[in-house]
């Protein structure tokens, strides 16, 4: 504790610390050297492919995937062509850029994912130099071609190929180049000798920095983490560093080295205004910063240098350390006789633990400057940037006891720091292998975390991180389990029964699992049955039917968008189906499904009638096929289709058995004929009419005795036939015609209907004709009906019926005294019903 | 009406919501294709949309000029056009022809279809197929719900139940589902379903799936319980004459969306007015639910009380005369005018359903529902047939004559259909093929006789041994089980007693007294035993599909709050307002509040209508 500065280097105002994070579990052979290594920031993985350029295909050179820590991930031997350059994306996954141009990207565990390729020029030219770098946009590659052109691509997910502008003067490789990522525009910033050019897409532009001597060459250059920094290293030795605009010159430094670094990387903390740039050469790492001064440090080993967001990384054949500027609150805390309230709180803490009175009096000077929240506050937040647990213990400890004497002080920030401490903790360890700062960890978010975790397979570590946190299943433990059954499906030495058995106890039902997912992810490697038996445990239906489609299971397929419920999955298997099949296959697979037969008739009826016809063909649905006919043709104009529509129709419904719709149809095709026959002769525009409407029509025209043709032909009812002639000889006037057919024979229809269509025409006269001929039951209604109140009260009386009497008398006026009292008499006398 | 509501029922909720979230989401899809737009607008979706947003509201969103899709060629100029319609393949295809004849006229324009309330596959394959999809944008107006009144919400889709029952095309169960949901989401959690019918189930799974797949809110519920019903548990109940005076309005006038025309016999002017019938309106608010023979007593009172109101002004002084006519006489005024108008409504009514034919008609209905005379309601029939006096009320009658006897005897099955295609022609057959398919009009199966005659049996044995009879042949037959059902339910109130129709004794006062509507007789069953323990005879003979869940939080069920006594009752393939009256009905006396969620309105007409298959 008491030695805490003891690493501590003073640069102009600022510290830097050097403090070792592993002893590197690896056991290199040779050390770094002639090696080609790629390390991922925020303590990504370190991909290590030895003597790259060997190229005797009896040793391939062996790439070896190490975690931060060192520990073994994946080794296996390069088997492709000589690579230029490896590199990390954003995701965990290896690039190694080869000299032919072509890219290839390994999972973390040197498994083969995918390839792309530079440009097909690249081919004859070959890849001089590579550089991987990140952007907003994702990760990106540029390479520098034998031909001297620069082609990059901003996002190897979304490869497009940018060709850089030729450098005037170049030949073979610059001196050195870097990317850029500026006003959300990717440049590539190059030197060639004393030259020094901007590039974008379009062009190419020289420029010189203030301060640069226009003479002296740039060998090496760096630019920092976010893209603000740039730093310049020309052959006099001479280090130029300012922003990356190129507009302001921050400082100069004469080095005092000739050769040229080795690595040159930026060191610096966000929000800090003391930048620096770490050197590298063989023996010796040198940090420089706003000032003239230099701090040095002798290397024995080979190292390679990682630039982080708030360091730098140094890592050597047998440990690593992290280079940082002291952070401004640990500074105050820790600087020897600081009088910062948190050092006061601390240091009162310590004395507590001493059970010393002391501890009394430095609180008291805190409280005196009312200072006490600032000081838990420092501690907590230095407790954050520390890497020793046993300083970050300390430091939580003295927040703690400060609180005690505040009243109301927040805890969440105290609370916060502690979870986050230790999940930071587990995974600092050896074993996992992510050396985070609680900057990086703050930048890079908990979920890209997990993603990490879950990337290295760390599942149980993974979900006890979500649990801690107590991050909602959803985006927490289900993303867990989903990735690691996506994962377990593509174990090979399992059977299918034990890996749908592990993931159904492991998974569950938690919620945001996708079971047709990791189906999915069974049937690209190539397990359907596995797919299949995952598939059972989906809930939703819905979500089943697309995979089982990919894996040509398109009958269970059908059943299970049938079961779904949802018509539109039903619909689009159908489709699928459609064009799938065979007609006959699928229209058998049809006739087990109702549900999706019923839809696809429904979709025939309205864009393919002739389906229909073989659909019910192949159903031998005689019934529905002669409807079919029947509908068909009435769209048929010429009455000769027509007719032989009707004529299969007729045959269909035999074929069903139903006895009554053929002969229905029959006659409606003998009507036709018929009709056909008169509009011929007499132009009387039958056609098409019912059977009604054509004698009514007949009637009206006065073709009596092709009506009674009609009537005779197709056993019309006698009443329906008196009704109509009826109807019709009353409404053209024809009363002697009435009369005549009045008395033809008994009326079936009776003779009240003969008064009541009379009086419709306002005929009085004619109607009382028919008024006697009225049965007994209705002569009431008749007489009523012609208003003969004298004669419907005779009948009624008659009859001795009261409500009868009752219906004449409520028609009666007062002025038919008489009646009336005729009426009540009768009425008294009257059987009681 | 004449019996007052029990103090203590509960609130209804507030549906207006619904309205404003359908709004802004058209706005916000209007918004998506900025700049002026001409609008096409499917006809049935005229009126809904009017409810929801008028023209000014759309011309504030460019929307340049409105025209209604009549799937001819369009005269539009503008060079933007939005198509606002349901997801019917036939529109789709007459946009499709609509660009595609641009195209060949070298016209550049650009075209959007908003699908309500949803989208179909089916229509995005027509837009591929015409190789389409790329120049067309498609979206959503999630319209499912339109409140009519404060206890009807409409999904304004009549085709459901021709889609869903005829053509076994389940693509609207999703919908209805979600509607469900909806309501769910703004005035849940549901702590009970209950429910009868094979939609009904599916709707119910399509919203319990919907329901897991979001996440829920706990809140205060609004409403409690929930029924879902299909049309074809009970096809009696709409097949039957209405007499109570919103049903008779609409069976005669037809109420579109909730608003009817009034010709000029009723407005007694030259013009036809357009009026809103809800319970804004106050006087209807007070007949709509009466029978018929009590609304001219009514009207007549109503017009006494607004003369004596107008007879105030005499013996004022100047400033009480004041205060009347700056407070009051508008009021009266437009009371006085609705008051005029339903009168008007009401002697058109009366002219037309006094007549002779009319009152026999409900004779023959009330004998068919009795099941006694049952030759001469087949004679009836046949006349009504003869005389052509008209197309639908003669299968309407055919209809119930089969469902209440549980299908026709050959004999007469034959010849009435026979004498039905001479009188309207032989297409037809197809809409007995139609009629037949839903077990609307039916052959009596040889041995199902026996039926009929245990019905004329059970007249003069008891009641036990008929019903132990009719259930015994009702098992065979999966058909019908009208009179069964009758006679467990005690649907049809003896016959002796005289029926007050002034003061309703129980819900067979909207049909005067002859038939309490099963589809309401179910509710109230199952309310009130809550589930279906007891009525497991009548369920077998509706074929079953009950359920009966309890919601997700069970915790809720326990307490008693309002929302316990507000149900929701869902039909799916529409419901009559003479149900709805009877609901309200059963609502007042009982302490409940009924929320009627339908497909849309229905009634005789629009049965059978949907059921036409002649090509006229």
């Amino acid at each position: 504790m008491a030695f805490i500065t003891a690493n501590w280097n003073p640069l102009g105002e600022a510290f830097y610390r050097k403090t070792e994070l592993y002893e590197m579990c690896w056991n290199l052979r040779d050390g770094l050297r002639d090696s080609l290594v790629a390390a991922a920031p925020y303590g990504g993985p370190i991909a290590l492919l030895r003597e790259p350029h060997r190229r005797s295909p009896s040793s391939r050179p062996q790439l070896e995937i190490y975690s931060a820590s060192g520990v073994s991930i994946a080794s296996f031997p390069w088997k492709s062509g000589p690579v230029v350059q490896l590199g990390w994306t954003v995701s965990d996954e290896l690039l190694c850029i080869q000299e032919d141009g072509s890219v290839l990207i390994y999972d973390l565990f040197g498994s083969f994912k995918r390839h792309f390729s530079m440009g097909q020029e690249v081919v004859q030219s070959q890849v001089l130099e590579a550089k991987v770098f990140h952007s907003p946009y994702g990760t990106g590659v540029a390479i520098v071609t034998g031909s001297s052109r620069l082609t990059l691509a901003t996002n190897i997910d979304d490869l497009k190929l940018r060709r850089l502008p030729e450098v005037p003067g170049l030949q073979g490789k610059p001196s050195c180049w870097v990317v850029l990522t500026q006003d959300r525009q990717t440049k590539v910033l190059l030197s060639n000798g004393p030259e020094l050019y901007i590039l974008d897409s379009t062009s190419c532009t020289a420029v010189c920095p203030p301060g640069v001597s226009p003479q002296d060459g740039i060998v090496h250059m760096s630019v920092s983490f976010s893209y603000k920094y740039l730093a310049l290293f020309t052959d006099t030795g001479h280090l130029w560093t300012g922003p990356s605009h190129l507009q302001d010159k921050m400082i100069e430094i004469d080095t005092k080295k000739k050769t040229t670094p080795k690595q040159m990387v930026w060191c610096r903390r966000p929000k800090s205004q003391q930048p620096s740039v770490v050197l590298m050469w063989d023996r010796l790492l040198l940090v420089a910063g706003v000032c003239s001064d230099t701090i040095q440090f002798p290397i024995e080993d080979p190292c390679v240098l990682v630039g982080e967001l708030d360091g730098v990384r140094i890592i050597s054949s047998t440990n690593q350390e992290l280079l940082q500027e002291v952070p401004l609150v640990c500074q105050d805390i820790f600087k020897i006789a600081s009088m910062a309230p948190g050092a006061l709180l601390l240091e009162a803490h310590r004395e507590y633990e001493k059970s010393s009175q002391k501890a009394d009096e430095y609180l008291r000077e805190i409280k005196e400057q009312s200072m006490l929240g600032e000081a838990v506050r420092q501690c907590v937040e230095a407790a954050g940037h520390e890497y020793d647990t046993n300083t970050q213990k300390s430091l939580l400890r003295a927040a703690s006891f400060g609180k005690c004497f505040l009243t109301d002080f927040s805890p969440d920030q105290f609370v916060l720091t502690c979870r986050e401490l230790r999940v930071l903790n587990a995974v600092r360890e050896n074993g996992v292998g992510l050396p985070l700062t609680h900057t990086q960890f703050k930048q890079m978010t908990l979920q890209v975390l997990i993603d990490r975790l879950v990337y290295r397979q760390f599942y149980p570590l993974a979900i006890e991180i979500c649990r801690y946190l107590k991050i909602p299943d959803y985006q927490g433990v289900s993303r867990v389990l989903k990735h690691w059954a996506s994962c377990k499906v593509q174990q090979k030495d399992l059977s299918d029964e034990a890996i749908a058995r592990a993931v159904c106890v492991k998974v569950g039902d938690s919620p945001g699992v996708s079971y047709s997912h990791i189906a999915a992810k069974a049937y690209e490697c190539g397990r359907t049955e596995l797919a299949i038996k995952l598939l059972d445990f989906e809930a939703r239906s819905g979500e089943q039917v697309p995979l089982l489609l990919k894996m040509k299971r398109s009958q269970l397929a059908l059943s299970k968008a049938v079961e779904s419920g949802d018509t539109d999955l039903v619909y689009t298997v159908v489709s699928y189906l459609k064009n799938e099949m065979n007609r006959g296959d699928f229209f058998m697979t049809l006739r087990n499904q109702p549900v999706a037969l019923s839809l696809y008739r429904q979709f025939c009826k309205l864009q393919e009638q002739d389906t229909l016809k073989d659909l019910y063909n192949q159903d031998d649905d005689h019934q529905e096929l002669a409807n079919y006919y029947v509908t068909a043709s009435y769209r048929e104009k010429r009455l000769e289709s027509r007719l032989s529509l009707l004529q299969s129709a007729v045959d269909e419904y035999n074929k069903a058995k139903n006895e009554f719709a053929a002969k229905a149809t029959e006659d409606e095709m003998r009507l036709l004929r018929f009709q056909r026959k008169l509009d011929d002769e007499k132009g009387a525009g039958l056609l098409g009419l019912s059977l009604q409407a054509t004698m009514e029509a007949l009637l009206a025209l006065g073709l009596h005795k092709q009506a009674e043709q009609l009537y005779r032909d197709f056993r019309v009812p006698d009443k329906r036939y008196w009704w109509l002639k009826l109807k019709s000889l009353a409404e053209k006037e024809e009363w002697e015609e009435l009369e005549k057919f009045s008395k033809s024979k008994k009326s079936p229809i009776g003779y009240l209907a003969f008064v009541d269509i009379c009086m419709k025409c306002n005929n009085k006269y004619e109607a009382k004709k028919y008024v006697s001929k009225v049965t007994p039951e209705q002569k009431v209604k008749a007489h009523l009906a012609v208003s003969d109140l004298e004669g419907a009260a005779d009948a009624a009386i008659e009859r001795r019926n009261e409500s009868e009497m009752g219906a004449v008398l409520s028609r009666c006026s007062t002025s038919d005294r008489l009646l009336i009292d005729r009426l009540n008499r009768a009425r008294a006398t009257a059987p009681k019903k | 009406m004449a019996h007052s509501a029990r103090r203590d029922s509960p609130e209804l909720p507030d549906f207006s919501l619904l309205k404003r979230l359908v709004r802004d989401q058209l706005i916000y899809l209007l918004e998506q294709l900025p700049g002026k737009k001409d609008l096409f607008i499917e006809a049935d979706l005229m009126s809904p949309l009017d409810r929801i947003a008028n023209v000014s509201t759309l011309k504030q969103h460019e929307v340049d000029k409105l025209y209604k899709v009549e799937y001819k060629p369009i005269i539009s100029t503008s060079d933007q056009l939005c198509f606002l319609i349901r997801p019917r393949i036939q529109t789709v295809k007459w946009i499709c022809d609509v660009a595609n004849a641009d195209k060949a006229a070298g016209k550049f324009r650009r075209y959007k279809i908003i699908f309500t309330p949803q989208k179909f596959y089916a229509c995005e394959a027509v837009l591929e197929e015409q190789g389409l999809f790329g120049d067309v944008t498609t979206d959503e107006w999630a319209f499912y719900l339109l409140p009519l009144d404060d206890d009807i919400i409409s999904l304004e889709l009549p085709e459901f139940f021709r889609d869903n029952f005829l053509a076994g095309d389940q693509r609207w169960v999703r919908t209805a589902g979600s509607a469900l949901h909806l309501l769910h989401s703004v005035y849940g959690p549901f702590s009970k379903l209950y429910g009868i019918g094979r939609c009904a189930k599916m709707a119910y799974e399509s919203w319990r799936e919907q329901v897991e797949e979001g996440e829920t809110k706990p809140r205060q519920a609004e409403i409690g319980n929930v029924f879902l019903i299909d049309r074809d548990v009970d096809f009696v109940t709409p097949l039957c004459s209405q007499v109570v005076y919103e049903g008779l309005v609409d069976d005669i006038f037809r109420i579109k969306c909730g608003c009817v025309e009034f010709g000029p016999d009723v407005t007694s002017s030259d013009k036809s007015l357009k009026v809103m019938l809800n319970s804004q309106d106050k006087v209807f608010n007070e007949i709509r639910n009466e029978h018929f023979s009590n609304v001219f007593g009514f009207l007549s009172q109503k017009a006494r009380n607004l003369q004596t109101a107008y007879d105030k002004r005499r013996g004022m002084d100047i400033k009480q005369m004041k205060t009347f006519v700056s407070e009051e006489l508008k009021g009266l005024k437009h009371e006085h005018r609705l008051l005029s108008l339903h009168i008007g409504a009401s002697e058109s009514i009366m002219k037309k359903k006094t007549k002779q034919d009319f009152q026999e008609l409900l004779k023959t209905e009330h004998s068919l529902l009795e099941g006694f005379e049952i030759r001469e309601c087949i004679s009836f029939i046949e006349e009504h047939i003869n005389r052509q006096v008209s197309m639908i009320e003669s299968l309407r009658l055919l209809c119930l004559l089969s469902i209440t006897e549980n299908g026709l005897l050959p004999k007469d099955f034959r010849s009435l259909k026979a004498q039905y295609l001479q009188s309207y022609g032989v297409d037809h057959l197809l809409t007995f093929a139609n009629l037949r398919q839903l077990g609307l009009l039916v052959e009596q199966q040889p041995g199902e006789t026996l039926t009929v005659m245990e019905s004329k049996v059970g007249k003069l044995v008891n009641d036990k041994t008929a019903g132990k009879l009719t259930d015994a042949f009702s098992s065979l037959a999966k058909k019908s089980n009208f009179r069964a059902l009758s006679r467990k339910l005690n649907l049809v109130p003896k016959s002796d007693e005289e029926y007050d129709l002034r003061v309703p004794r129980d819900m067979a006062y909207i049909f005067s007294g002859a038939y309490i509507p099963l589809s309401c007789k179910l509710i109230e069953q199952v309310l009130e035993r809550d589930g279906w323990t007891g009525l497991e005879e009548v369920t077998r003979l509706l074929n079953g599909h009950e359920f009966a869940v309890t919601g997700a939080n069970g915790a809720d069920v326990k307490a008693k709050s309002d929302a316990q006594r507000v149900v929701l009752v869902m039909f799916l393939g529409g419901c009559t307002f003479s149900e709805i009256s009877a609901l309200r009905f059963l609502g007042r006396e009982r302490g409940y509040k009924f929320i009627v969620v339908t497909t849309a309105i229905t009634n005789s007409s629009r049965l059978i209508e949907a059921l036409l298959d002649n090509h006229v």
